[in-house]
């Protein structure tokens, strides 16, 4: 099990290294336009087009060039020009909304989303499965931006039930995070709750149909043990993998659209302002600290898929 | 073997509704089983056999599924268990093991885990570490080698050969009295096949265990049984003892699967002898005989469903077929042994 931890971080690496490669021809080859002129944003005098060309070497050869990017990158260098503002801060500041809104929205959606399939695959015909269905797809089709309002119109204008989101800090005041947070927890969740209880379902009437369940039916085993024990354990496994890659994409990118309707000061309203007033090097951070985390949360996907399923474990002695 | 049925079945009948209509997958089956006798069920696909055995520890029961007649298992009768009931008795007294020992076991748990796990669902208070002694004696019983090393193996560490013999350690873990095999050797290479026929035979002897053997391997059956029987669409067309079944057979179905059994000791055929036609559906039944129209020796009586009776001089040895003992003597020799030619309108079925 170590090795295959080990060996998962270091694969993790070299996607983060293909990744940032990729960053740098996208945005400093590629372009016909001078880079520097990219990176100065919009209407950007002559004079600071000329700084930041000496600044990140254009001159050089393109190995130096990348050189030059990582170590700004990684020094926290990177900095917007129009006002200067270095990109790690501004993301740093985002992060504690941002998780607080992924990772809560990730616990709600695993959390209903895998009881409601539950729910419908042992009453799989019944009239439970029928109604939780109808709310899956209800809820797998409704759009955020279109949640997001209708939420906000009823729950916070209307009736004000829930404050006008923004983010409040948790070590401020727990409860208000907690409150601010549920209606963009709960935008952001719905759309996975459906799809996930529609994929446990699945898996679980697939696997209801193994030989190893009537085996565990053979052996005296409850209804109950033989569900939870054998039918939904091995009806997780590609849950699992599913989640590894919704989780990452939504720190990454998805959480942007909620962030951006509810006003939430995280990394995706940073982003998509950046994109607005075209500025280069936020942008570039962003793409960097989305890579990080979608590889990293996709690396404890695969070392928590090998913990599930020991057949992952290829090339290992069975015994730890 | 005059001692009292442990496990009797009578009139069973198993029906499973569908969209198009009932299936009546097992149709007034009825047998004994005394302690220590290997009974053999044999019969192609779909002819209800698995079905029987699974009804008898009530693994068919579905909201769908019709099970009428009676099992009994030492007078108590288990068709109108409750689940409760039956799940007591699943893998305690009656165990069962299945065919595909690749798919039986789950994958994600080691083996040793999942026998300890039957040891504890019926015994709550074995710890445990006595759960998993009694697997590594198990093991050994079974002939794994190095059994306590291979208890925390998982599934895919296992041989298939190696995964049947723990599927039977599983099954004996409990001491049952009954032992239900269904199709045990059919996903084994014949020389493994061989071994746990052997470990089954000897399981049988040392612990008095009655067993049921679900097969359509005639070869299987030939080593092991002591009583045949023979079904065919549901029903049973005949039963008998070993000897009585592959020496004396009285249904031509019976001497169609005779006849498509290779042997080593005579010349090799032509061509492997089969049975023309493939098993009518249990949907759209023909009226009589249910065999009728793959079998050569039709005539005006099958169209009337034949009785279960001995139409042999053996009076425990019955079939359903309307022909009269020597039409069958004669009818069944076909190119000096026992089979069923082809009929004569080539592909009836």
């Amino acid at each position: 099990m170590v090795r295959f931890v080990v060996r998962r971080l270091l694969a993790m690496i070299g996607v983060l290294f293909a990744v940032s490669v990729i960053v740098f021809v996208v945005f400093m080859v590629l372009p016909k336009q001078n880079p520097a002129q990219t990176l100065a944003g919009k209407n950007a005098t002559p004079v600071l087009v000329k700084s930041i060309e000496e600044e990140w070497g254009f001159n050089d050869s393109l190995v130096v060039q990348y050189g030059t990017m990582m170590k700004k990158i990684f020094t926290g260098e990177l900095t917007s020009y129009k006002p200067r503002i270095p990109v790690d801060e501004q993301i740093k500041e985002g992060i504690p909304a941002t998780f607080s809104l992924t990772i809560g929205a990730a616990i709600i959606w695993l959390f209903f989303g895998l009881l409601l399939g539950y729910l419908s695959a042992i009453r799989a015909g019944g009239w439970l499965d029928r109604i939780l269905t109808g709310v899956s797809i209800a809820g797998i089709s409704i759009p955020v931006f279109l949640l997001a309002p209708v939420l906000l119109y009823f729950l916070t204008y209307k009736y004000e039930i829930f404050p006008n989101a923004q983010y409040v800090d948790f070590t401020e005041d727990p409860w208000e995070w907690a409150r601010h947070l549920i209606l963009p927890w709960f935008t952001l969740a719905l759309l996975s709750i459906g799809f996930y209880s529609r994929v446990l379902r699945s898996n679980m009437l697939d696997v209801m149909n193994e030989d190893y369940v009537r085996t565990a039916r053979a052996k005296g085993l409850s209804e109950r043990q033989v569900m939870t024990r054998h039918v939904l354990r091995n009806s997780l496994i590609p849950v699992i993998t599913l989640f590894g890659l919704d989780f990452g994409a939504t720190i990454a990118g998805t959480a942007i659209i909620t962030e951006v309707l509810y006003s939430l000061d995280g990394v995706g309203l940073y982003a998509a302002e950046a994109v607005r007033k075209f500025e280069l090097p936020p942008i570039m951070g962003v793409a960097i600290y989305g890579a990080f985390f979608v590889v990293f949360v996709n690396a404890l996907v695969d070392i928590a898929y090998a913990y599930l399923d020991p057949r992952v474990r290829l090339g290992e002695s069975s015994s730890e | 073997m005059s001692s009292a049925p442990l496990l009797s079945v009578s009139d069973l009948r198993v029906g499973f509704a569908t969209e198009d209509g009932i299936v009546q997958a097992v149709d007034g089956v009825s047998f004994d089983l005394r302690p220590g006798e290997v009974l053999a069920i044999v019969g192609e696909s779909g002819s209800g056999k698995s079905v029987t055995a699974q009804t008898i520890i009530g693994l068919t029961r579905a909201n769908n599924a019709r099970i009428e007649g009676a099992v009994t298992l030492d007078g108590k009768d288990l068709t109108s268990a409750s689940d409760a009931e039956m799940r007591k008795l699943r893998g305690d007294r009656v165990a069962m093991i299945f065919q595909d020992p690749m798919t039986s076991f789950n994958p994600v748990y080691r083996i040793g885990d999942q026998i300890v796990e039957a040891i504890r669902t019926h015994r709550p208070d074995t710890s445990k570490g006595a759960g998993k002694a009694r697997v590594v004696e198990l093991f050994e019983a079974v002939g794994i080698p190095n059994a306590a090393g291979r208890v925390d193996d998982y599934p895919h560490e296992f041989s298939g050969g190696m995964r049947q013999r723990a599927m039977i350690a599983m099954a004996l873990a409990l001491e049952p009295e009954v032992l239900i095999a269904d199709e045990p050797t059919t996903a084994l290479d014949v020389t493994i096949q061989a071994q746990i026929l052997d470990l089954l035979e000897e399981l049988n002897r040392e612990h008095n265990l009655a067993t049921i053997l679900i097969t359509h391997d005639l070869g299987v059956v030939a080593e092991v049984a002591d009583r045949v029987l023979v079904m065919y669409a549901g029903k049973v067309v005949e039963e008998g003892t070993l000897d009585e079944i592959f020496y004396d057979p009285q249904h031509p179905y019976t001497w169609g699967l005779l006849g498509s059994l290779t042997r080593i000791d005579r010349p090799r055929p032509h061509r492997l002898p089969q049975i023309a036609g493939s098993p009518p559906s249990l949907l759209d039944l023909p009226e009589g005989c249910p065999f009728r129209p793959r079998c050569p020796h039709e005539f005006s009586k099958c169209s009337e469903y034949p009785g279960l009776e001995a139409r042999s001089e053996a009076p425990d040895h019955r079939d359903r077929c309307w022909l009269n003992p020597e039409q069958k003597r004669e009818k069944r020799q076909v190119e000096g042994q026992i089979g069923l030619e082809a009929p004569s309108g080539a592909n009836k079925a």
